[in-house]
């Protein structure tokens, strides 16, 4: 009977479509990828990683409770420009989920528009951080960390080795930073940080694409510094850390952030970046369950999206993985409030201000320690992620910490007062609990 | 002395060319706001705008002056960062800060053109690339510039003129066209009057010129100084009506060598040849990128994918430049002229 009573309403709406075959429930990822230029090392990996999960969960799982993920790509060398037109192009499709820009600049030029389209821009351990706001930025979502958790992170790390609060008292800390938006978003914070922690803070740039650094080191030199702190990105990366060497830097003494973190940041180093240390959101390897199924059923038919295998559980990688793992466990959270069925872009976005994952869920899903949790709510969009820092001994990252929390109590009001500041610039009504439920289902 | 020799644009039977025009420009205005989706506007007619404009301001000095600049995006960057701090500051209205910008750009413009009264050449584009790096340098180093913005990067404010709210695709698609058309008029103007004549005598030999009592220094300073006023406001453009936010990053030598690349491959000293550049340049990486994504989605790895497209877009330019070093401009002219003969003995 029961299969009756399901086949009925099925038959029914065959019969009022005409005949025609239904077509099968899909939600569809528009990818802003780049996988040429000078930044394709961070791009292929990613977006390879992040369609590596969605593929998965078709191939292993038939879809999101039987919605099959669809994704096409358009190509924008991480230039805004070109970030835009993919933006404009993609956006008609039918059932967009959310958009994975992976670009600072281009998140910035989109959050006037798919904020008036209703559709979610996530911006994962990056993005600018007074998003974090959701009162100001419904749409906007820098999940597991914003660049303010991840300096905090890195300076509550730098304390614990130093004996704790007070063993950075006295000493001095370089920021060698990236010279762009992204790279310039934590200026502040350090200043901030340094006066709640008592060390001295020089904070220096590297102008893009940062593959001269002479003078900078020979900077750095001069002002002895206890700790470098690299903010780095693509090849400012290596750079860095073989120019230290050259100045007499020692690698231990540089702490690296989320974007300096990779395989491809430290192999071009060779003997320069052994032990370098950087900060992780998500561990590199591919010992977990969520990655050997990808190996299994992927890789091994031939289904995967590195051409190189052997990039398999790099950084870039998992950071794609972990990605995907985010925006379909959205997908799934909003599901169940809205029905097993294409979303529109804002019941997703309720499913991404619910998105809450403990650490038996993160484990459910096969990532236990791949990544720790997160919890984000509708006014905190990041939710809170850990952090973890590895090093590198000449083969591969070794993590060395366990997970650390950064300091988000000193960091919120920070960003509530900017993102104020922008609803005043910018004329928008500062959003109430009470507006989260209010859902457009188109 | 006939002018109409010396000078590509004004020719003689200008009633024809000038229907044509209007006919064009109709559509433009008419049809085009109508039927055009939110991406041809945003993705393609808005960039060409805002690029058509800078090439037009730098053909004014490189193509019809002779003096090599690659500083177009350093321009295009006072332009923007002039307006939103004008409107920011003064509270100026929107057509008001875009003149000032325009004003801003001049004068930045006229600093940097000094070094032309004694360099030359090659020597020139390199004393004008220190105005390509020290405006970046400067708006970066600066954050009052950004009003203090973290990352460097504004938001642009909305595009209202009067109590016209033009932020929708169609209203600063018309923004952008309004300040085109109106400035490519105004080129056209300058180019056939005096000053367009005293311009093409320097570019061709500055001794002569001063011989025959042409005022050199005047002439390059008021070339630099109108080239980067209209740079700027097509700087204006790319900011407020195209990206929708304010950045230095945005304005660096890549954008500068853009600019340099359109009047080379749509014509030197032609006015057309920066509109017909600009379209080559935004419109066909477009069409390429959608055939190949068409055709190859899948069956080629994706990066290998625009690695090709970019050896065809390369391969492309050079055929163009080898079968006609004057640029699009005289392609087109050749083909008009052959199409008029062969409906004359029809």
């Amino acid at each position: 009977m029961a299969f009756f009573k399901r086949m009925v309403p099925a038959l029914l709406a065959a019969a009022l479509l005409g005949g025609a075959p239904a077509l099968a429930d899909e939600q569809y990822f528009p990818l802003q990828s780049f996988r040429v230029g000078p930044y394709a090392a961070p791009g292929s990996g990613f977006f390879g990683g992040f369609i590596d999960y969605m593929n998965l969960i078709n191939v292993r799982d038939g879809g999101v409770n039987g919605v099959k993920l669809t994704w096409s790509e358009g190509e924008t060398e991480y230039e805004v420009e070109k970030g835009v037109e993919v933006y404009q192009r993609l956006k008609s499709n039918p059932g967009v989920a959310a958009w994975n820009p992976l670009s600072v600049g281009i998140a910035y030029a989109m959050i006037d528009g798919i904020t008036k389209d209703k559709t979610s821009l996530v911006t994962i351990d990056h993005g600018r951080t007074d998003t974090t706001d959701g009162r100001v930025f419904p749409y906007v979502f820098p999940l597991l960390m914003n660049p303010y958790s991840e300096s905090s992170g890195i300076i509550n790390y730098l304390a614990a080795k130093e004996g704790g609060p007070d063993g950075l008292k006295g000493k001095k800390i370089v920021v060698l930073y990236h010279g762009s938006p992204y790279g310039k978003e934590t200026i502040p914070i350090y200043d901030l940080l340094a006066r709640k922690f008592g060390f001295k803070v020089v904070q220096i740039e590297v102008p893009h694409p940062g593959n001269e650094q002479q003078a900078q080191w020979l900077q750095i030199r001069r002002e002895r510094p206890d700790y470098v702190v690299l903010r780095g990105w693509g090849v400012m990366n290596p750079v860095a850390l073989t120019t230290a060497q050259r100045n007499g830097f020692p690698a231990t003494k540089i702490i690296g952030n989320v974007w300096s973190n990779s395989e491809e940041d430290v192999l071009p180093a060779g003997e320069a970046a052994i032990g370098y240390t950087a900060l992780t959101t998500q561990a590199s390897g591919h010992d977990y369950p969520v990655l050997k199924d990808i190996t299994e059923q992927l890789y091994d038919k031939g289904l995967g999206n590195l051409s190189d295998r052997g990039r398999i559980g790099t950084v870039y990688h998992n950071l794609g993985i972990v990605n995907g793992i985010l925006n379909v466990e959205a997908v799934r959270i909003a599901q169940e409030k809205f029905g097993h069925r294409t979303l529109s872009g804002d019941e997703i976005r309720w499913g991404f201000e619910h998105l809450q994952l403990s650490p038996e869920r993160v484990k459910q899903l096969g990532a236990e320690n791949l990544f720790h949790s997160i919890n984000v709510t509708w006014d905190n969009h990041e939710g809170q992620g850990y952090v973890t820092f590895q090093q590198w001994d000449g083969k591969k990252w070794k993590v060395v910490s366990d997970w650390i929390a950064p300091d988000w109590a000193l960091l919120r009001p920070i960003i509530e007062k900017s993102a104020e500041a922008y609803a005043r610039e910018k004329g928008i009504k500062i959003r109430t609990e009470a507006d989260v439920d209010t859902v457009s289902a188109k | 002395m006939s002018l109409s020799a010396d000078v590509p644009v004004a020719p003689p039977r200008v009633n024809l060319r000038a229907l044509g025009l209007l006919a064009l420009l109709a559509v433009a205005v008419l049809v085009v706001p109508v039927i055009a989706s939110p991406y041809v506007i945003e993705a393609i007619l808005l960039p060409f705008l805002a690029l058509s404009l800078a090439g037009l301001g730098l053909n004014l000095l490189t193509g019809y002056g002779g003096q090599v600049s690659l500083g177009s995006a350093a321009f295009m960057a006072v332009g923007a960062f002039a307006a939103y701090n004008f409107q920011l500051r003064l509270g100026v209205s929107l057509p008001l800060a875009i003149v000032l910008a325009a004003a801003t750009a001049a004068a930045i413009g006229v600093v940097f053109g000094l070094p032309s009264l004694r360099l030359r050449g090659f020597y020139l584009a390199v004393s004008t690339l220190a105005a390509q790096f020290f405006v970046q340098w400067a708006l970066t180093k600066f954050s009052w510039f950004s009003n203090d913005s973290a990352s460097g990067v504004v938001a642009a404010p909305r595009l209202t003129v009067a109590s016209l709210d033009l932020d929708a695709p169609q209203g600063r698609y018309l923004f952008a066209l309004t300040l085109v058309v109106g400035i490519t008029f105004l080129v056209h103007r300058i180019v056939g009057s005096r000053a367009g004549v005293n311009l093409i005598a320097v570019r061709d030999d500055e001794t002569a010129a001063k011989v025959i009592g042409v005022p050199v220094l005047r002439t390059k300073l008021v070339a630099f100084a109108i080239s980067s006023a209209i740079i700027g406001v097509a700087g204006v453009i790319w900011a407020y009506a195209y990206l929708r936010t304010v950045e230095p990053a945005g304005f660096n030598l890549d954008r500068s060598f853009q600019v340099l690349f359109i009047i080379i491959i749509g014509g030197l000293a032609t006015i057309r040849g920066a509109f017909l550049g600009a379209a080559l340049i935004v419109v066909f990486p477009l069409l390429l990128a959608r055939t190949s994504s068409f055709a190859f989605e899948g069956l080629v790895d994706a990066g290998v994918l625009k690695l090709v497209e970019r050896v065809v877009l390369g391969l492309v330019i050079i055929l163009f430049l080898i079968a006609e070093p004057n640029g699009l401009s005289a392609i087109l002219g050749r083909a008009t002229a052959r199409l008029r003969a062969v409906l004359r003995r029809g």
